[in-house]
């Protein structure tokens, strides 16, 4: 390509480039202080408090504690065991809800035909939506007495008496997955629609001549030619699924009986509700040593440290 | 294959699934739409309507007027806009050099960026309130603005350097050959040719924190204070709740997001695929 070659007799000729000028550390600098002062240095904090009895309503007992809220954490509290559960089961539905339906969505959205421009832009839509107006949409359906869900369901025969879709403890996990399905579906659609449009139609044309049938289109050239990117974007949304609180913060609060507190869930109750911030930084250093196995991971997998050589 | 199995499959594999998902996606916009526009007395009323029947736009003027949403609003604007400019004109230097240059410490660099993304915000929340409670910013629209753009630094980073990666080399070279410092030259001639992908990366930056939550929630308990997200959650948590006035102070949340949406629309695929785990 013209651009490729014109970059690289450029790079010669602009000394510039050269790693003795100070003008790339300039560049970075504004960036870097943001870094340092709203991220690395309260990471760091994290750390420090963990080993802090630090609760603002309770400060005669603050001070330095050791390991205690690692191991009361770890040893004694039944919701932080029960919160690992509720994660595990949280960011593996999601992401297969997710991920299947988000295949179907850009397989479909990847054919030829009129308006498609304009569903693709539908489809997507719920990606600008924040977590807490799904779940303002969302709690007006799942209401027990004016909600729309009840309604229809009446109306068909499903159910016979008004079902409390939020709070029943049966249907809480699953009201709040489908709320979350509608807001994530965009992210998958979006990565899958992007990797099938790489697809080279050549071997489409082939599978045609060999008389193979969509299955099998499907099984043998799609999915192995999409599995980068599905491993990727899976590994992506799990991380971002894991971390996720703003829907479940707003349309359960966690309950009933912490059947949706996830980690994180439980780590914004401990902080924003009890106050408790050295217990609650012992959790976050869990949750931040949990989340560095998927990053090495992801930085493994995309081959970071060798494209940047 | 004959025309009318040819029909028969393009209504199984197309036509029904996607009306299937078109609804799926559009219902609870146009419910809360729908609900936004109904008097009280309609809305929890247990004979459900599907469309407004006594159609008033009160929940709207109540919102914004006796709820405080004209004030949210504008903390949420201030906030946002302040917040994802402050990140372009970062990000826009970080993804120059990241690009441009060759230094010590880059892969370094990059390495950081991308794990930051991997951070969940639930983490920083009690270390940026107890800082900010020593220093005195503790319900302040500042605290917002600095955690949120520190926050998106490192995203519009990463998609800056893609942006300007597209821009070639030689045009800055004869910008040198004319005179140009590599200041100049990036003031002169990337900068003009980089506005779409600014404004693109501004967007993103402004729909995320316009969004934003958590921070917001722990930051700010002033109600003139306070950015729509906040405002909405805490009018569903009141015990007596006025779905009315919540639906239209959702309609009214969702606006600027939705518009900005269309601009930044075929921006998403790339945007995306660069790294980002803000989905």
């Amino acid at each position: 390509m013209a651009l490729g070659k014109g970059r690289k007799s450029s790079r010669k000729s602009v000394s510039l480039m050269s790693s003795k000028s100070k003008l790339p550390y300039i560049y970075l600098l504004p960036a870097m202080i943001f870094f340092i002062l709203f991220m690395a240095y309260p990471i760091l904090n994290v750390f420090f408090y963990s080993f802090q009895n630090y609760n603002i309503t309770k400060p005669y007992l603050n001070g330095f504690v050791g390991i205690k809220n690692f191991v009361q954490v770890l040893s004694q509290d039944a919701v932080f065991k029960s919160s690992l559960l509720v994660s595990l089961k949280w960011v593996v539905s999601q992401v297969l809800l997710q991920l299947i339906l988000g295949l179907f969505v850009a397989l479909i959205l990847n054919q030829d035909f009129a308006g498609r421009g304009m569903c693709r832009a539908v489809v997507f839509a719920p990606w600008a939506v924040s977590g807490v107006l799904t779940s303002m949409l969302w709690a007006l359906i799942y209401n027990e007495n004016m909600g729309v869900l009840n309604d229809i369901l009446l109306k068909i025969g499903l159910i016979d008496t008004r079902v409390a879709w939020v709070s029943s403890y049966d249907t809480t996990f699953w009201a709040l997955s489908v709320a979350e399905l509608w807001r994530g579906l965009p992210f998958f659609s979006i990565m899958l629609l992007a990797g099938l449009q790489g697809i080279s139609l050549d071997m489409y044309e082939a599978a045609d001549v060999d008389g193979c049938s969509r299955w099998q289109r499907l099984v043998y050239i799609t999915l192995p030619q999409l599995k980068n990117t599905i491993v990727l974007s899976t590994l992506l949304r799990a991380v971002w699924e894991f971390n996720n609180v703003d829907v479940i913060y707003n349309l359960t609060g966690g309950g009933p009986v912490n059947q949706t507190t996830t980690l994180t869930m439980y780590l914004t109750q401990t902080a924003v509700r009890d106050n408790n911030f050295g217990y609650g930084s012992a959790i976050a250093v869990i949750a931040f040593l949990l989340l560095s196995v998927f990053a090495a991971l992801y930085i493994k997998l995309t081959g970071f440290s060798k494209e940047e050589e | 294959m004959s025309r009318a199995m040819k029909k028969r499959e393009i209504l199984i594999f197309r036509i029904i699934p996607l009306v299937l998902i078109m609804v799926f996606i559009i219902f609870p916009f146009y419910w809360s739409l729908n609900t936004s526009f109904k008097p009280e007395g309609e809305i929890v009323s247990r004979n459900v309507t599907y469309y407004p029947h006594d159609f008033t736009v009160d929940n709207y003027v109540q919102a914004w007027v006796d709820v405080g949403f004209s004030q949210f609003f504008l903390n949420s604007l201030l906030i946002a806009f302040i917040s994802s400019a402050v990140t372009v004109f970062c990000a826009l230097f970080v993804g120059y050099a990241l690009d441009r240059f060759k230094f010590k410490g880059k892969n370094s660099f990059m390495l950081i960026l991308l794990c930051t993304q991997f951070l969940p915000s639930s983490m920083l929340i009690i270390p940026l309130f107890l800082t900010f409670s020593k220093v005195g910013l503790i319900n302040t629209r500042m605290s917002l603005i600095l955690v949120y753009t520190a926050f998106q630094i490192p995203f519009s980073s990463i998609m800056m350097r893609g942006f300007i990666q597209k821009i070639p080399v030689s045009l800055e070279e004869s910008a040198y050959l004319d005179g140009c410092t590599r200041f100049q030259a990036l003031l002169k001639v990337v900068f003009p040719l980089l506005t779409p992908s600014l404004v693109a990366c501004l967007s993103f930056a402004f729909v995320s924190c316009w969004n934003e939550f958590l921070y917001a929630l722990m930051l700010i308990n002033d109600t003139t204070k306070m950015t729509i997200p906040v405002g909405l959650s805490l009018m569903q948590g009141q015990f007596d709740v006025n779905y009315g006035s919540l639906a239209a102070g959702s309609m009214i949340a969702l606006l600027p997001a939705i518009a900005l949406f269309a601009y930044i629309q075929k921006y998403l695929v790339g945007g995306l695929a660069a790294g980002a785990v803000k989905g």
